[in-house]
């Protein structure tokens, strides 16, 4: 079983700064780090290995070369190696440019070792646009199955995995073949406390780092900026939400008023 | 049984990454522990480190190292409720190679030292907190951490975990502090244009200045107060020793905010943004309070070694120059192939030789006559004060009369006798 992962550097945006001027992130004021989705990818990932019993897990970066800390960070949660591609070719890349950079590369490490799977965490803290994973998915013409809670089964002799998706109002239980894709939500596992074994294996690992050079058959026009049609219009800081309402009075009349408010929204609570 | 290493260190701060950098430039195999997210992120000093022991260990460090401002000018504040008597010594010498020494931020700094340490082979890992040393047969053979699988086994272990070394408690080279013997510091960084920094302080780009502040800055209790200035911020701070703030009741917020809003400081801060609020434990417990610093198989430097001179706040250039002596002895040890205490002893050997302790020795009472005797900080900075205001107003009264009126005041309030025993003691402490 061969699990790549495919994980991103991000600023931490819990903590990060806007520039009033610009409403651009100020990447200077938050330190980068592994992208929280990706991280629990990579510990999916490295159950499904427990579970089975054997396996390779790969993972799979696009950044400067600075991103070699999330490629240590998930050798840290389990990974057994990690691959890198940096050029400057792929600066400026959208979520288009990036997903075909990346099925690129992962072409390239499919030949020497068939892939089964990958994960993918649901979208970047950064940008949130959830694209990446169904992008890559669609360039190698494998299933894409995204907001996944849970791998139920795996069955290596029939190739099918037994999938829990989130949807708005519940949850899907579906069936794929594999090779395919997954997105994953944070709930489908707890971060574990890395061993020390790893701790030590991830500080002395240096990853496989590519540059465009390292991979086959690209076309350059739809690298980097040149392959990115997205076109920020506008960029604003969204309004702080304001408070809810406290309700006043004695037991009853707080009840009162909830029902009355509940009344004024039951198209809320109306299922579909 | 796991991967064995040549030396285990406990700490990334300077002591734990001098030695660790020091091993492994001689080519042995160090395995360097810290449990903050990075090093650097629980580190706390005041800001001033000092260039000589830097510079023995990475030569021409200020060409690469992420340093704040060098220190061109060093004031002394005696301060009352609403005056101030100072004095100090600036000098452009300082503002050039090799310099004196520079303000640092130490997030940054650490991170930078401990890269260091990496590139000569030293394997840090972070995030991870060490538990006990093993032992065997009262030998320490490694360590255990929190994580799973998670003990290491080396020849030597080196505790350079901080003031509060636990690990040296458990081995009973230490025993619980008394509330004599440390200092609580709380500090701030303040956040102020690099134009407003040097307006106030008269400085100019890359040049900075430390004050030390004397008297009301502590409300009369043993300690000092501090402000150093950084690129475009202020490091602000204030400790006691944990005797005096439980005497007199402080809180040491209260003694911050009583530090920030006293009118010969508020002007040097004023309208800056408050970035980091930080406290830290200081050992002050000085010649005395040194535990035993090396057994079978284990060492102990910096902070967790009690090396601190806190008559001339230097901690961070004792820190060093223990880790590497500490380093040294390793190196020695492993080409003895004996790593007992006996052997090890090289390393107190060594230290008790240097500046280290014999600063501390010089110093050996001074703080404990400081302690006991609160006068000098309760009521000779006051008097000082008044004396200078006394002599330089104008007021048509002869110089003569007012020099001999000062006299007469210092040996009215005190008495004659006391204050030439004050001033006997004091002499002693320091001598």
């Amino acid at each position: 079983m061969h699990i790549v992962v495919c994980v991103k550097q991000v600023p931490d945006t819990k903590i990060i700064k806007i520039n009033p001027k610009t409403n651009t992130l100020d990447r200077r004021s938050a330190p980068a780090i592994l992208n929280p989705y990706d991280a629990h990818a990579v510990q999916e990932a490295v159950k499904i290995k427990k579970a089975i019993g054997r396996g390779t897990i790969s993972v799979l970066s696009m950044g400067p070369p600075q991103a070699v800390a999330v490629i240590k960070k998930s050798i840290e949660i389990g990974a057994d190696r990690g691959f890198l591609i940096s050029d400057r070719a792929f600066a400026g890349a959208d979520t288009l440019a990036t997903s075909y950079a990346l099925s690129k590369a992962l072409e390239r490490i499919s030949k020497d070792m068939p892939v089964d799977l990958i994960i993918c965490g649901k979208h970047a803290i950064d940008g949130d646009t959830g694209q990446v994973g169904p992008g890559i998915a669609r360039r190698l013409d494998i299933p894409p199955v995204t907001n996944v809670i849970e791998v139920s089964e795996l069955n290596e002799s029939e190739k099918t995995i037994l999938i829990k998706r989130k949807i708005t109002d519940g949850y899907e239980l579906i069936q794929a073949q594999v090779p395919c894709l997954l997105t994953v939500e944070k709930e489908i596992n707890s971060i574990e406390y890395s061993p020390m074994p790893n701790m030590m294996k991830a500080a002395k690992y240096e990853p496989i780092i590519w540059s465009v050079n390292d991979l086959e058959d690209v076309d350059r026009t739809q690298l980097g900026l040149k392959g990115s049609p997205t076109i920020v219009g506008k960029m604003f800081t969204p309004p702080k939400p304001e408070g809810g309402k406290r309700l006043e009075g004695n037991a009853d009349k707080q009840i009162e008023q909830l029902m009355e408010l509940l009344n004024d929204k039951k198209e809320l609570f109306v299922s579909r | 049984m796991s991967e064995k290493f040549d030396v285990i260190v406990v700490g990334a701060g300077p002591a734990g990454t001098s030695c660790a950098y020091t091993c492994a430039k001689n080519g042995l195999k160090v395995l360097q522990i810290e449990r903050g997210e990075y090093p650097g992120s629980k580190n706390v000093m005041g800001g001033v480190l000092y260039r000589k022991q830097m510079e023995e260990i990475i030569p021409e460090f200020w060409k690469e190292a992420p340093l704040e401002r060098p220190v061109i000018e060093q004031r002394f504040w005696m301060m009352d409720k609403e005056s101030s008597v100072s004095f100090g010594y600036k000098g452009l010498e300082w503002g050039k190679e090799p310099y004196n020494n520079f303000t640092v931020l130490r997030a940054p700094f650490d991170q930078w030292f401990a890269k260091k340490g990496v590139e000569q082979g030293v394997l840090l890992i972070n995030e991870t907190v060490v538990l006990e040393c093993l032992t065997e047969n009262g030998k320490v053979v490694g360590v255990r951490t929190d994580r799973p699988d998670g003990d290491v086994y080396a020849d030597v272990v080196v505790l350079a975990d901080g003031v509060n070394s636990l690990l040296a408690k458990q081995l009973g080279y230490h025993k619980e502090f008394r509330p004599d013997e440390v200092a609580l510091t709380v500090m701030e960084v303040i956040n102020l244009s690099k134009d407003k920094i040097n307006d106030r302080f008269n400085l100019e780009d890359n040049q900075g200045c430390t004050i030390e502040i004397f008297g009301d800055s502590t409300k009369g209790n043993l300690g000092t107060a501090f402000i150093y200035t950084n690129k475009e911020s202020v490091n602000i701070g204030v400790g006691t020793t944990l005797s005096s703030m439980i005497k007199a009741k402080l809180k040491p917020y209260d003694l911050l905010d009583y530090l920030k809003t006293h009118p010969m400081v508020r002007p040097l801060i004023e309208g800056g943004e408050s970035a980091e609020y930080l406290a830290h434990l200081i050992p002050e417990g000085g010649y005395h309070s040194v535990p035993k610093v090396a057994g079978d198989g284990v060492l102990l430097a910096g902070d967790a070694a009690q090396l601190v001179n806190a008559i001339h706040r230097e901690g961070s250039n004792m820190a060093m120059a223990s880790g590497t002596m500490a380093a040294e002895t390793i190196i020695d040890a492993k080409k003895r192939g004996d790593f007992s205490e006996t052997s090890l002893n090289q390393y107190r050997e060594t230290l008790y030789q240097s500046f280290i302790i014999k600063d501390l020795e010089k110093y050996k009472d001074a703080t404990h006559t400081f302690e006991h005797y609160p006068q000098y900080f309760k009521e000779y900075v006051p008097m000082l004060n008044r004396a200078a205001s006394k002599f330089f107003t104008v007021d048509g009264t002869p110089k003569k009369e007012k020099q001999k009126e000062i006299m007469k005041s210092f040996t009215s309030e005190r008495g004659t006798i006391r204050v030439l025993q004050d001033m006997y003691r004091a002499w002693k402490a320091v001598k």
